[in-house]
């Protein structure tokens, strides 16, 4: 049995199990994620939202997926056949690929990489290809002012999201995701670094193109925006691309500034619970706030978001940055 | 002083907050939402929905073919024809509602001399096909045998209003 676990099919079936262990979720969250934004938009709007379909409509999500499968996937006449279907591809695959270095409890992680935080980062960024690729080959003005003003917009906002990432490297002096984490034992960072972690939310919401930067999208302006010309299941991937890169951006928010796996206190109670599920109780919390965010404020005009973007958020974050970088040398406290 | 003001507002997002916080209140307020087909809101008497032609308690139709709904209607939804029956009394022979053309406008049954050709309160007649919508003077006069009871109260209801 040791022979087969070490052999090279061995690894290859303990990583594939693995994935299989953490994407099954993550997939399963997704289909939830729809649900639960439905129903928390229809009570901020005193409505009840979906419930037909099964107990309290638990089972609209399923329905909506085998919806998508029946229908017909139209590739538009003027459309560049190859890049039309591989922009969602890539789209989904990009939200899954960056599962990898999650940590999910003290060790979890698929791939616990000394550089986790850099390659998020980089998965993250990779993301507007698919969105870019969507709108340029559908041949369609607004699919192409759509992946613009997405291009635009998350370019405009990793770097403030950068310089955040960097403050809590400092606080932290690894890269490496579980030890970020560990490093928020005494105290979860959004408290000391609370401008930042305000920061950073905002600017998850416009990475992810969430509402009220949801301006790739803007159906009321641009139909809806990128995805316009998609249909059937290769509107799906995109769909379940977008609400997997929610989560995704809500675990890595959970990460940095919400202590990741810990229990709030390190006492009895607390800790009985195990880590996973504080993990996923935190990502729901911020899950929650991104669609409370949706349901309350109207879209952001473009010229405000790029003001909001590069006059507000950048020289905050960076004075903020120089700010922390200054109290932990003069305090002695900058880890080694 | 109120430019500080307006400073320490902004960056401390009392409004994007105050906004939250309503959201927030909403989220636990009861629902509004009626759970039609089990729950249905009341209707007005004065709701005008499909058509019925209505007897009289000894079964004779009220209606006397006298084609005022049929000149009034907007619509020209209402088609007509008439010639004196047996008895010597002015019926109609042919008495066509094109419930597509229809505008549910309400005049036919203002026009009619003997509340005989009314809207009532029945607004569930979706079909499957155009042709069903075509109602005949059969139609309309069993509308009128099924929802008579209904319909005699909501006249009654209505009647001090007229």
């Amino acid at each position: 049995m040791n022979d087969f676990l070490t052999s090279p099919a061995g690894v290859l079936a303990i990583t594939v199990a693995q994935t299989l262990a953490l994407l099954v979720p993550v997939l399963i969250a997704v289909a939830y994620l729809t649900y639960a934004e439905r129903k928390v938009l229809a009570a901020m709007q005193l409505r009840k939202g979906p419930n037909v379909v099964g107990p309290f409509g638990l089972l609209q999500p399923f329905a909506d997926a085998i919806k998508m499968l029946m229908k017909e996937t139209i590739i538009p006449s003027g459309a560049n056949r190859l890049l039309f279907i591989f922009a969602p591809m890539l789209t989904f695959m990009l939200a899954m690929l960056a599962w990898a270095v999650i940590p999910v409890n003290d060790g979890w992680a698929i791939a616990d990489i000394n550089v986790g935080i850099l390659y998020l980062f980089a998965i993250s960024s990779l993301g507007v290809y698919g969105i870019i690729i969507a709108g340029w080959a559908s041949n369609s003005k607004y699919a192409f002012l759509g992946a613009l003003r997405s291009a635009a917009q998350m370019v405009s906002y990793e770097v403030s999201m950068g310089f955040v990432i960097v403050t809590v490297l400092l606080c932290v002096g690894s890269l490496n995701l579980s030890a970020i984490v560990r490093a928020q034992e005494t105290v979860w960072f959004f408290i000391p670094l609370f401008p930042m972690f305000i920061i950073f939310f905002v600017s998850t919401l416009a990475e992810t193109n969430r509402a009220p930067f949801d301006l790739p999208e803007g159906e009321s302006e641009i139909v809806a925006g990128f995805f316009v010309e998609y249909s059937s299941m290769s509107f799906a991937l995109f769909f379940l691309g977008e609400y997997a890169n929610m989560i995704l951006m809500s675990a890595l928010t959970t990460i940095l500034f919400l202590g990741g796996w810990l229990p709030p206190v390190q006492m009895e109670p607390f800790t009985w619970i195990p880590g996973p599920v504080w993990f996923a109780l935190k990502i729901c919390l911020c899950l929650f706030t991104f669609i409370w965010v949706r349901a309350t404020f109207p879209r952001y005009r473009y010229d405000q978001l790029m003001r909001l973007g590069w006059k507000v958020f950048l020289p905050f974050s960076l004075v903020w940055l120089v700010l922390t970088a200054a109290v932990l040398k003069l305090t002695g406290w900058l880890p080694a | 002083m109120p430019t500080l003001d307006r400073i320490a507002r902004s960056l401390l997002l009392t409004e994007l907050v105050e906004g939250m916080a309503l959201t927030l209140k909403y989220f636990f307020k009861p629902k509004v939402t009626i759970n039609y087909p089990y729950e249905k809101a009341p209707l007005s008497p004065r709701f005008k929905g499909e058509h019925a032609l209505r007897r009289y308690p000894n079964g004779e139709e009220r209606c006397i073919a006298c084609k005022l709904c049929e000149a009034i209607c907007p619509a020209q939804a209402i088609t007509i024809e008439a010639e004196p029956r047996e008895d010597g009394s002015r019926r109609t022979t042919r008495y066509d509602i094109d419930m597509v053309k229809c505008i549910y406008c309400g005049m036919c049954e203002e026009a009619c001399p003997v509340d005989a050709i009314v809207e009532g309160p029945n607004f569930e007649f979706s079909v499957e096909t155009r042709e069903e919508l075509l109602y005949d003077k059969q139609r309309l006069l069993s509308n009128g045998d099924r929802w008579e009871p209904e319909i005699a109260k909501r006249l009654e209801l209505d009647a001090p209003y007229r």
